[in-house]
C-alpha cells in the first residue's frame, strides 16, 4: 500500500487533484481510494486530501495519518500547517515553490524531495495560481507511483474542454518536465 | 467529479471485461439509481448528500437517465410528492439525511403505513446538536421503528449494487415495503474506490418487469380509499389499523429471505466483484473465540486490524450488519455460535439505554442464544471522527479482556478525550 496525504488551500483543488490521481491509478490497473478530508472548507483556508493506491484491493476507507509521500501544492502553507506529520521515515516530498533546496525547511523523516515552481508556471499558463495539475506531474517525476500517460488520459476525459483541456495537459507536462527531484543520502531512515 | 472510464480492464476472468471507474459514493448511488430506471426522482440538497442529487439531476439533464425530477421546497414535499407517484405506478426515488429526514417524519412514516415501494438512500449523518453536518449513523437509527427496510454499505460498490437490487426488494409482492440504503456520509458519501460497472442490459434483466402499483392506485376505473382514517375504538377502527400493523410487520420478516435470494441472484449474474453477504457477514469467525461487530464504512479498517490480531495469534473474527432492519435474528445468532466475547461498535448513540442501537439490538439476540457471552458497547465515528485501524486494535484489545472480566455497563466511548 502507498499512501499519499495532499496538502493545499481551499480553491486550489487539492481534492480534485486526488481524484484526478485516483482514476489515473486505477487507469495504471492498480486500486485506489481517496478521502477528502472534513471541515468547512473554504477559498484560501488550509485543506487536505488522501489517496491509498496497491496492487490489491484497498479495504480502509479512512483519513492517512502515517504518508509514504507529502505533496504540497502552496507555497507558504509549510509555515502554519505541519504538513510533515507523520511522514514515514525516508518519505518522498513533493513541493510547490520557487526556492533552491538548500533554502527549504525539510525534517529527519524526508528521504527524497521533488520541487516545482508551480506557481510561477500556473501563472504563465493559466494566469492564476492554480497548481494541481501541475503537481501531479510533479508527483509522477517525484514517485514514479503513476505513469504521465494515465494522468494524461484522466485529464482528457475529465470536464476539462477546449483551451481548459489544452492548459491543463500542458501543466501536467511542465510539472513533469521542470521539476527537480533531490535524494537526501544522510537523511535517519530508520 | 465527471465519470471516467477505462477502455480495458485488467482482468483475467472470463466474463467481458467490466468497465472499471473510480467513483465517489453519492456518485455510486446515482448511478445505481440510473441503472433501475426509476420514473420519477423528487430531490432538496442537503449536505452530505448533495453531490448524490447532483449526479442525478446532471444524469437526467444529458439524457442519460429517462425520469421526470421534481426540485422541490422542503423534504416533506419530496417524500409527499414521490408517494403520489408510486400511487399513480411510477417507481421513485429519492436521497436526504439528517435534518432533511427529520422534516420528512412525517410522510416517512406514511410511506411504510402505505406499503409503497419507494427507495430513498440516507447518506448517513449525525443528529444536532452540536451543530453538525459531519458523517455518523443517528440520523437512520432514529427512524428505525418507522417500518422502512433499512440497509448499511461497506464499499462504493456495495452502494452501487444495494441501490439497485432495493428497487427490486421494495416492489417484490411479498414484501411491498419502502427501502432505506444507508451509505456513511463523508467516507463513502465523498470517497471514491475503483469499481465494477454493471451492464445495462443485464441489469434489466435482473429488474425484470415493472409492478410498481398493483396493490393499490390512482385509478378511476377502480376506485378505492387510500390511507383512511380508521375509526378510533369504534366499529372495526382497531381491526383495520392492527391489520395494516400486522402486514408492515410480515412484509419485514418475508424481506429477510427475499434479500437473501436477491443478492444470491445479483452475485450470479455479475460476478464476485458484487457478492455481498445479505443479512450478516462473518468474516474470520470459524475458529474465532471472540468476535468484534460493524456497521458500514468502518468495517474495511475492522477488518484489517482483524488480519493484523490473527498474523499475531489472537483468535478473534468479525460481524458486520448489512441488513439493520429488519434485524437480522437467525443470522446473527449463527454468526455468534461460537463466540464466547463480543464487541459492538455502533456510530451512534441510544440515549435509553446509554450505549450504541446495534449493541441494544444484538442484547436481545444474544438473550436468545441461551448462554451468557459478554458484551461491551463500543461508541465512535460520531460527527464525522475517523474509526482507524488503531480504534480496531483497542476495541480488539478490550473485547478479548471480556473473556477474563465482566464488562462495563458503560459504553467505551472511542475517539473520546479522556
Amino acid at each position: 500500500m502507498y499512501e499519499v496525504r495532499i496538502h493545499g488551500r481551499g480553491g486550489q483543488g487539492a481534492v480534485l487533484a486526488a481524484q484526478l490521481l485516483a482514476t489515473a491509478l486505477v487507469f495504471d490497473g492498480k486500486y485506489a481510494v481517496s478521502i477528502p478530508a472534513f471541515g468547512f472548507e473554504r477559498r484560501g483556508a488550509p485543506v487536505v486530501s488522501f489517496i491509498r493506491a496497491s496492487e490489491q484491493p484497498i479495504r480502509q476507507l479512512t483519513n492517512i495519518y502515517a504518508p509514504d509521500c507529502i505533496v504540497c501544492v502552496d507555497p507558504a502553507l509549510a509555515r502554519t500547517v505541519n504538513i510533515f506529520a507523520g511522514l514515514k521515515p525516508g518519505g518522498t516530498l513533493v513541493q510547490a515553490t520557487s526556492r533552491p533546496l538548500a533554502e527549504i525547511d525539510v525534517p529527519d523523516s524526508v528521504g527524497t524531495v521533488g520541487l516545482c515552481d508551480a506557481v510561477r508556471i500556473a501563472t504563465e499558463i493559466f494566469g492564476r495560481p492554480i497548481t494541481n495539475t501541475l503537481m501531479l506531474g510533479a508527483f509522477a517525476r517525484s514517485t514514479g507511483q503513476v505513469s504521465l500517460e494515465a494522468l494524461k488520459k484522466v485529464i482528457e476525459q475529465s470536464d476539462f474542454r477546449d483551451a481548459g483541456l489544452r492548459q491543463n495537459l500542458d501543466a501536467l507536462e511542465r510539472g513533469y518536465a521542470e521539476t527537480t527531484v533531490h535524494t537526501l543520502e544522510r537523511r535517519i531512515t530508520a | 467529479m465527471n465519470t471516467t472510464t477505462l477502455d480495458t480492464a485488467p482482468t483475467t476472468e472470463k466474463r467481458p471485461a467490466p468497465q472499471l471507474m473510480l467513483c465517489e459514493g453519492n456518485e455510486a448511488a446515482a448511478l445505481g439509481v440510473a441503472l433501475a430506471r426509476p420514473d420519477m426522482v423528487a430531490v432538496y440538497p442537503i449536505t452530505p448528500q448533495t453531490s448524490l442529487v447532483e449526479k442525478l439531476a446532471k444524469l437526467i439533464a444529458d439524457g442519460r437517465m429517462d425520469a421526470d425530477i421534481v426540485d422541490a421546497e422542503g423534504e416533506h414535499s419530496v417524500l409527499s410528492v414521490l408517494q403520489g407517484g408510486a400511487l399513480a405506478g411510477a417507481r421513485t426515488y429519492t436521497a436526504t439525511c439528517g435534518p432533511g429526514l427529520a422534516f420528512m417524519f412525517e410522510p416517512y412514516f406514511r410511506t411504510s403505513g402505505m406499503r409503497l415501494p419507494l427507495v430513498m438512500t440516507i447518506v448517513t449523518r449525525d443528529g444536532i446538536t452540536p451543530q453538525s453536518v459531519w458523517g455518523g449513523h443517528q440520523d437512520a437509527m432514529t427512524v428505525r421503528e418507522a417500518g422502512w427496510i433499512q440497509m448499511y454499505c461497506e464499499t462504493v460498490q456495495e452502494v452501487l449494487d444495494t441501490t439497485v437490487m432495493a428497487f427490486r426488494l421494495a416492489e417484490h409482492h411479498d414484501v411491498m415495503l419502502p427501502v432505506n440504503v444507508c451509505l456513511d456520509g463523508n467516507y463513502l458519501s465523498y470517497g471514491t474506490s475503483r469499481i465494477e460497472m454493471p451492464d445495462q442490459a443485464e441489469v434489466d434483466d435482473f429488474m425484470g418487469h415493472k409492478d410498481v402499483n398493483w396493490h393499490v392506485a390512482l385509478d378511476p376505473l377502480r376506485p378505492m380509499a387510500v390511507d383512511p382514517l380508521t375509526g378510533g375504538s369504534g366499529g372495526n377502527g382497531p381491526e383495520t389499523f392492527v391489520r395494516y400493523r400486522r402486514g408492515q410487520c410480515a412484509g419485514m420478516k418475508n424481506a429477510l429471505h427475499v434479500i437473501t435470494e436477491m443478492h444470491e441472484d445479483w452475485a450470479r449474474r455479475f460476478g464476485e466483484a458484487h457478492r455481498f453477504a445479505p443479512l450478516v457477514e462473518e468474516y474470520r469467525l470459524d475458529d474465532a473465540e471472540y468476535a468484534i461487530m460493524t456497521l458500514g464504512s468502518m468495517t474495511g479498517a475492522a477488518k484489517d486490524a482483524v488480519d493484523e490480531a490473527r498474523a499475531a495469534g489472537e483468535k478473534v473474527g468479525l460481524i458486520k450488519i448489512k441488513t439493520f432492519s429488519p434485524f437480522p435474528v437467525e443470522a446473527l445468532q449463527h454468526a455468534l455460535r461460537g463466540v464466547r466475547a463480543l464487541g459492538v461498535v455502533d456510530r451512534s448513540v441510544n440515549f435509553r439505554w446509554n450505549c450504541g442501537p446495534m449493541f441494544q439490538e444484538t442484547l436481545g439476540v444474544l438473550y436468545r442464544l441461551g448462554r451468557q457471552v459478554p458484551a461491551q458497547s463500543f461508541i465512535g465515528g460520531l460527527a464525522g471522527a475517523d474509526l482507524t485501524v488503531t480504534t480496531f486494535h483497542r476495541v480488539i484489545d478490550e473485547t478479548r479482556a471480556l473473556l477474563e472480566r465482566a464488562p462495563s455497563d458503560e459504553p467505551v466511548w472511542l475517539n473520546a478525550k479522556d
